[in-house]
């Protein structure tokens, strides 16, 4: 990276660390930083919108609907996440396969089931085996998103219920007595206002997700799990300019102070939201900064 | 293999005993069961020595977070945010690379590279933060007439704190408390998949039920095996903590005891 690492006299000193940290796969744990944020910033709204929908099937009338949507909602609360994480990524890649063997392959007559193997024409395999490194790692991540999007999602579902069930009720029977239709009250009335009754619990659902994107690893996805368990491994000389004993605890030590600063990053910015949600609310809070407005 | 020889080959082998090998053909769904439920033992091991001892450190902290003296709740404060902000994921990765490291500076560190010490002890350690954080919302939001009561009745010190402070502080915490416990319980399948290794595929339910997962790739019957196993032990834990909940609420009236309402959302890590 730098041009003095290439002078051996420096090696002894202090820049060593700068050459050392950045070499060609120091360079893909920083990247792999990007797969984290990456990961969050897709999973976070698709959650959401899971949530939302799970919500919004939890109050349904229609009854079916509904215990769809409680079901999503307590399942995993029973059930540890991580058994999820892991059940989901086979479950949905086999769930593509197969719908794609049944398109691709209509004439192929054994069963998908043979044995203990799950066998689809070689058209349906997802993906290719002649396609390129990027859509493999494309496709691991992407099944990673859904599984994350799914199981997030139901905890969103339970945490925008519960706002839903806090809005004041005289909101809504005023919104009746305007004539506002039920569509019209939940869309104008409903929604705008439960969204600062949710945000402490998204805030800790956003907490929580930051804290579960280590799982990553489990997924198979080259994550900075992977990478610091890679890196800080014992290097002989044989394979790297560089070698060094079992540094490992160093580099999970850095992950720690890593996540440290996000949670504190993370805190800081959801209080500023909060602030701006509860301002002209009929809570706590909102009273709180009408006060503060009032004196100053 | 009959059913009831499996069950007599496998319902301890998460302990080392009974059969040396695992099943490796022709997987029966009693094996399945049998196996997954002799790793529950791992589960249910982990999380009561954490909620034990945890319990004790947590009321220690959040007493501590309380105090007025910034010695006392300044430690108390970096411990709730070393273990509650960062993901217990890497605090097992952490651990167990540090007593590696140990090891080979001195032998006593050598039993905390196995998981039933080493795993314990992060364990321990982040319940006791998490509680710590709910028993002390316990303890600022006790009721200042109770406070005021204990301070007519002449209490102060330790006698104050034993008899007014900390039951109150236990009956408002408390289904808090309970949602900590459920997902201590759900924490304590990532031991074996965060380097703390399963000796001789000595492993919990999780570790089963993957390799269930993997040697037959149908992931549709161990996992929802699991997902029983873990649902029964939910409601066992609800069902322990709700008979505790009733004692501490034993002297309200009826509609004002607090009832055991779970919010899954709040507490998860």
């Amino acid at each position: 990276m730098f041009d003095f690492c290439t002078d051996p006299s420096e090696l002894a000193r202090l820049p060593w660390l700068a050459c050392y940290l950045t070499t060609g796969k120091h360079m893909a744990i920083y990247w792999s930083v990007g797969t984290v944020l990456l990961l969050l910033a897709i999973t976070a709204p698709v959650a959401l919108a899971f949530g939302f929908g799970g919500a919004v099937a939890a109050r349904s009338r229609f009854a079916p609907l509904r215990w769809l949507g409680k079901g999503y909602i307590a399942i995993v609360r029973g059930v540890p996440d991580i058994a999820f994480f892991l059940f989901f990524v086979i479950a949905l890649d086999q769930l593509f396969e197969y719908i794609r063997h049944r398109v691709k392959c209509p004439e192929w007559e054994n069963s998908v089931w043979q044995g203990n193997d799950f066998i689809v024409c070689q058209e349906a395999k997802l993906p290719l085996s002649s396609a390129p490194q990027w859509v493999h790692e494309g496709y691991g991540f992407g099944l990673a998103v859904i599984t994350f999007a799914i199981v997030f999602g139901a905890f969103a579902a339970n945490v925008l219920f519960g706002a839903m069930r806090a809005v004041p009720h005289a909101q809504l029977e005023t919104a009746e007595a305007y004539g506002l239709s039920r569509a019209q009250t939940f869309r104008r009335i409903l929604v705008p206002q439960m969204w600062v009754y949710a945000l402490p619990g998204l805030s800790n659902l956003w907490m929580v997700l930051v804290k579960a994107t280590p799982l990553l690893f489990l997924l198979g996805v080259e994550d900075i799990v992977y990478w610091a368990r890679e890196l800080g491994g014992t290097k002989t000389p044989q394979f790297t300019a560089y070698p060094h004993g079992d540094w490992r605890v160093w580099y999970f030590a850095a992950l720690l102070v890593f996540y440290l600063a996000m949670t504190k990053v993370s805190e800081w910015l959801l209080g500023k939201l909060y602030d701006k949600l509860s301002h002209g609310q009929a809570t706590a809070s909102g009273e709180r900064l009408r006060r503060a407005e009032v004196t100053a | 293999m009959t059913c009831l020889e499996t069950i007599q080959a496998y319902a301890l082998r998460s302990m080392g005993i009974g059969e040396r090998l695992l099943p490796q053909t022709d997987f029966t769904l009693c094996q399945q069961i049998t196996l997954i439920g002799s790793g529950m033992l791992w589960n249910i091991y982990f999380g009561t020595i954490a909620l034990v001892t945890g319990f004790l450190l947590a009321n220690a902290v959040a007493v501590a977070r309380n105090s007025h003296r910034r010695w006392l709740s300044w430690p108390a404060d970096w411990f709730i945010l070393i273990f509650r902000g960062s993901p217990l994921f890497i605090q097992f990765f952490f651990a167990y690379f540090a007593f590696l490291s140990l090891k080979s500076v001195h032998p006593a560190f050598d039993p905390f590279t196995s998981a039933w010490l080493g795993a314990a002890l992060v364990l321990f350690l982040n319940t006791s933060a998490y509680s710590a954080m709910i028993f002390y919302g316990g303890l600022q939001s006790i009721p200042k007439g109770d406070l005021e009561a204990a301070d007519a009745y002449g209490l102060s010190g330790f006698a104050r704190w034993r008899r007014v402070v900390w039951p109150t502080t236990m009956r408002l915490a408390w289904p808090a408390y309970t949602n900590e416990a459920i997902f201590l319980f759900h924490a304590t399948t990532l031991v074996f998949f965060s380097g703390f290794p399963a000796v001789r595929q000595r492993g919990d339910a999780l570790y089963y039920a993957s390799y269930f997962a993997d040697k037959t790739f149908n992931p549709f019957v161990p996992y929802p095996i699991l997902a029983c196993y873990f649902i029964l032990l939910t409601l066992c834990i609800i069902g322990v903590f709700g008979l505790v909940n009733r004692r501490l609420n034993r002297h309200l009236p009826g509609e004002r005891r607090a009832r055991l309402r779970l919010r899954p959302a709040q507490l998860i890590r």
